[in-house]
């Protein structure tokens, strides 16, 4: 108790809040731009960190972490464009409220649900560390492909209208997956000869092309900008915040539930912000009364999405800062500074460096809080900005950020290549109904679940049935059940309609809900 | 924002200044050094980097640019580089043994070749280790290939991809000690951690700095140095355990071939002299540093080559 008051002295100066301030709006800016990542925020900033002391450093980069994380949601919701992979989920609902004229609640909320997931993820840091991180290290390989199929069974619920098309755009997204260096085996797949290929399709990469240039298109083929211009808001900004914060704390079991999944998704390893968000998004309609209305504007997708992914930052320093596991790949850098500054993961950490370490994860949650001012003045700016610009200045705007973050990314105009590439394959799969976002989902999870299944086969090389590893142990077996029973909720009432007892199924959910 | 931009424009400037025909090297270095990693932020290259990075800057008296090209385990960076990079000293890459022996044996186009370019340095060593959990039933290496001899295949070690040198450090224990062991290739390092502690595999042959790293939570059976490594002194080499293995990474620096000698040299001696400054703080990590410049570099790769050849050719042959 010592040791956390020390360390939120050490960092109540005001040399700490400005770091923090500093970090949490130049995290913001970076993570709203498609192409930089949080990951890529944090790696730009490092050098700027070397000059101050440990704690100030780390300040600064968890700091900027959570506003990058946060950022991406701007875009998401201003211009159908996930600024950072974690924000795809908030695309689904947040688009379509802007389109209808409530971008800056779809803002608030996103805002709202951010703060409060990034307060909770510290809460978990700070109190439930120990035994969340002995979680970490029971997600094996098969695990592992359990969970990377439970997010597919995501697919079908983000097909309002057709399954079939749905499934299409999950299997062109995995089959994508596929390009490169296998994570497993080491050949060359798919790469045709040019050895830029090796690389494969960098997930951010398909993300700015399927996402943006499709979006691009069209607006210019309606001469429209991203908003309607008349999206006056109701009674103001003041209100339109009070309205989303009765709704979030009003009826806060979508935020515990999703803040609880951001945090068991956050400490497993290699499954990080791209997932929980996902995760979440399919939960809260799952558990949705009207499921129907997910996709179409509801606020509550973009609230489970935003506050898993900021449950991420903290959370996912659980296994990092006391097994040496990075949750996700920002993770990956702060454990960089961590041994930069001769700080080794595990309990010294907490006990004889305890004064850094709480620091460090209490201006998390400092961190969090600033998102609320920066965010909601950031936030009006930014809205007014794609509001007020008229399309023909927007549109090339939005496609010269789009084209230098794809080449900032790896420094490589091939991106930029397969980028444009895939957003003008992508316009024409839109018009055919095939959307942007089974197809990255089947990016993210056809690798976690093609390394999961290769890793299981090749440990149990000696069972006589092999693909029983699948299934040896109580968790695999927990997760391959919820996976069937994903599947089952989402085909069962479409199939008792077409046979006729639908009328039954709907009294019957009357009843239970 | 304003930084990104003028990282771009400043990249943009340097490009420019490159293009220009006739530059001066008398006085080099007078421009910002571009010193490309051809992995993701976070990793030990990166890391190294970023330690060496503001003594390269004050060694130098010029600004020393770390950017990333990612892709491919490194393959794609150094086609790049080994295909653009002009021999002006500005533009610098780093380079990993056994991957740029490795890939081009293995790969039916890499886009690079192993020798297509002049190294510079390499700057450390980070001997591969074999990790097993803390309350593994192998106390010992002896235990483990004693166990191994009796199970064939049941033994699984995990490690960082595929050919790299954790998986060949594992093919080189198969052949000394005549067992046969399932070698499972994870993504990176990052995941290792866990698959030990999950005990999702047996063991696992990563890098020294993971044993370091992971003291409190598992138990290192032996390194592939030559002599024991400083940072985990109780802990026996494969040699002194009567395994010939001795290897693991090689990290350095190339520029592209037909840099003139004496940028090379001035090149060189900054790296050593801030090898000098960085190893208090890398050595405790489990790096071993090296210094290992001009004729010795073809002589490792040489050494290399030949442990790694028939075990790749084997490997290739099979797939």
């Amino acid at each position: 108790m010592d040791m956390l008051l020390e360390a939120l002295f050490s960092i109540l100066t005001l040399e700490g809040l400005v770091t923090i301030l500093a970090g949490v709006t130049a995290g913001l800016f970076i993570g709203a731009l498609p192409g930089l990542t949080a990951t890529m925020a944090l790696a730009v900033l490092l050098p700027f960190t070397f000059t101050m002391s440990p704690l100030q450093g780390l300040m600064a980069l968890g700091a900027v972490y959570m506003g990058a994380i946060y950022g991406g949601a701007f875009t998401a919701i201003l211009i159908n464009t996930p600024g950072t992979p974690s924000s795809i989920a908030t695309t689904f609902d947040g688009y379509p409220m802007a389109r209808q004229g409530r971008a800056y609640e779809a803002l608030a909320a996103a805002t709202i649900a951010s703060v409060v997931g990034g307060i909770i993820g510290v809460a978990f840091l700070l109190l439930l560390a120990p035994p969340l991180a002995r979680l970490a290290v029971v997600f094996g390989p098969a695990e592992m492909f359990w969970v990377a199929l439970l997010g597919l069974t995501l697919v079908a619920s983000l097909s309002s209208g057709s399954l079939l098309k749905g499934l299409l755009g999950g299997c062109i997204g995995m089959l994508l997956s596929t390009i490169g260096v296998s994570p497993i085996g080491g050949e060359t797949r798919f790469i045709f000869g040019i050895p830029a290929l090796q690389g494969g399709i960098e997930l951010i990469v398909a993300l700015i092309g399927l996402f943006v240039i499709p979006e691009l298109i069209s607006m210019a083929a309606q001469g429209r900008g991203a908003l309607p211009e008349s999206g006056k808001l109701q009674g103001g900004a003041g209100a339109a915040i009070g309205r989303m914060g009765r709704h979030i704390f009003g009826k806060p079991i979508n935020l515990i539930r999703s803040c609880i999944i951001g945090q068991i998704i956050a400490i497993i390893p290699g499954a990080g912000g791209n997932v929980t968000s996902l995760v979440a998004y399919n939960e809260a309609r799952r558990f949705s009364k009207d499921p129907s209305s997910f996709g179409k504007g509801n606020v509550d997708g973009v609230i489970a999405s935003e506050s898993s992914n900021n449950v991420m930052v903290a959370g996912s320093m659980v296994p990092l800062l006391t097994l040496g596991i990075p949750g996700a790949p920002p993770d990956a850098i702060i454990l960089g500074v961590l041994l930069m500054h001769g700080l080794r993961p595990g309990l010294d950490l907490f006990t004889e460096t305890g004064v850094l370490t709480n620091g460090f994860i209490l201006s998390m949650g400092f961190a969090a809080m600033f998102l609320l001012p920066v965010g909601l003045l950031g936030g009006r700016l930014i809205h007014r900005v794609v509001v007020k610009t008229p399309f023909y200045f927007l549109l090339p705007s939005i496609a010269m950020v789009t084209i230098l973050g794809t080449y900032a990314l790896r420094n490589s105009m091939t991106d930029v290549f397969i980028m444009l590439l895939l957003g003008t394959v992508g316009y024409f799969l839109r018009l055919i109904g095939i959307q942007a976002a089974p197809i990255v989902l089947g990016m993210i999870l056809g690798v976690i679940a093609e390394k999961g299944y290769v890793q299981t086969m090749l440990v149990a090389v000696v069972d006589p049935i092999p693909w029983l590893r699948l299934v040896a142990n109580p968790l695999s077996i927990v997760l391959a059940c919820l996976v069937v029973l994903s599947v089952a909720t989402t085909l069962l009432p479409g199939w008792l309609e077409r046979s006729g007892r639908m009328a039954k199924v709907d009294s019957d959910e009357e009843k239970t809900s | 924002m304003t930084l990104a931009t003028t990282r771009w424009v400043g990249s943009l400037t340097l490009m420019a200044a490159l293009g220009m025909p006739g530059i001066a090297f008398a006085e080099y270095p007078e421009q910002p050094i571009t010193y490309t990693i051809p992995f993701d932020p976070g990793g030990e290259s990166d890391v190294t980097a970023r330690f060496q990075e503001p003594h390269l800057e004050e060694i130098l008296g010029v600004d020393v640019n770390v950017n990333h090209r990612p892709g491919g385990g490194g393959a794609v960076g150094w086609s790049e580089f080994q295909n653009n990079a002009e021999p002006t000293g500005y533009e610098m890459i780093g380079v990993n043994i056994p991957h740029i022996i490795a890939q081009p044996i293995m790969r039916e186009n890499a886009g690079y070749e192993t020798d297509n370019w002049k190294i510079v340095t390499f700057f450390h060593t980070t001997p591969n280790a074999l990790i097993v959990p803390k309350d593994s039933q192998f106390e010992t290496l002896d235990d483990l290939v004693k166990y191994a001899k009796e199970n064939p295949q049941a033994v699984t070690l995990g490690g960082s991809g595929t050919f790299s040198a954790n998986h060949l450090g594992a093919l080189r224990l198969e052949r000394e000690a005549g067992i046969d062991v399932t070698y499972i290739p994870f993504t990176g390092t990052g995941p290792l951690p866990a698959a030990v502690q999950g005990n999702h595999v047996s063991g696992i042959f990563n890098y020294s700095m993971l044993g370091v790293q992971m003291q409190d939570n598992a138990r290192v059976l032996a390194v592939a140095s030559e002599e024991r490594v400083p940072a985990l002194p109780d802990v026996p080499t494969f040699k002194e355990l009567g395994y010939d293995i001795v290897g693991g990474a090689y990290r350095g620096v190339a520029v592209p071939k037909g840099t003139p000698d004496d940028i090379v040299n001035t090149l060189e001696e900054a790296f050593a002299e801030t090898n000098k400054r960085i190893a208090e703080k890398q050595e405790p990590l489990g790096f071993v540093m090296t210094d290992i410049t001009d004729g010795e570099v073809d002589e490792v790769i040489q050494q290399l080559k030949t442990a790694y050849q028939p075990i790749l050719e084997e490997a290739k042959a099979n797939q």
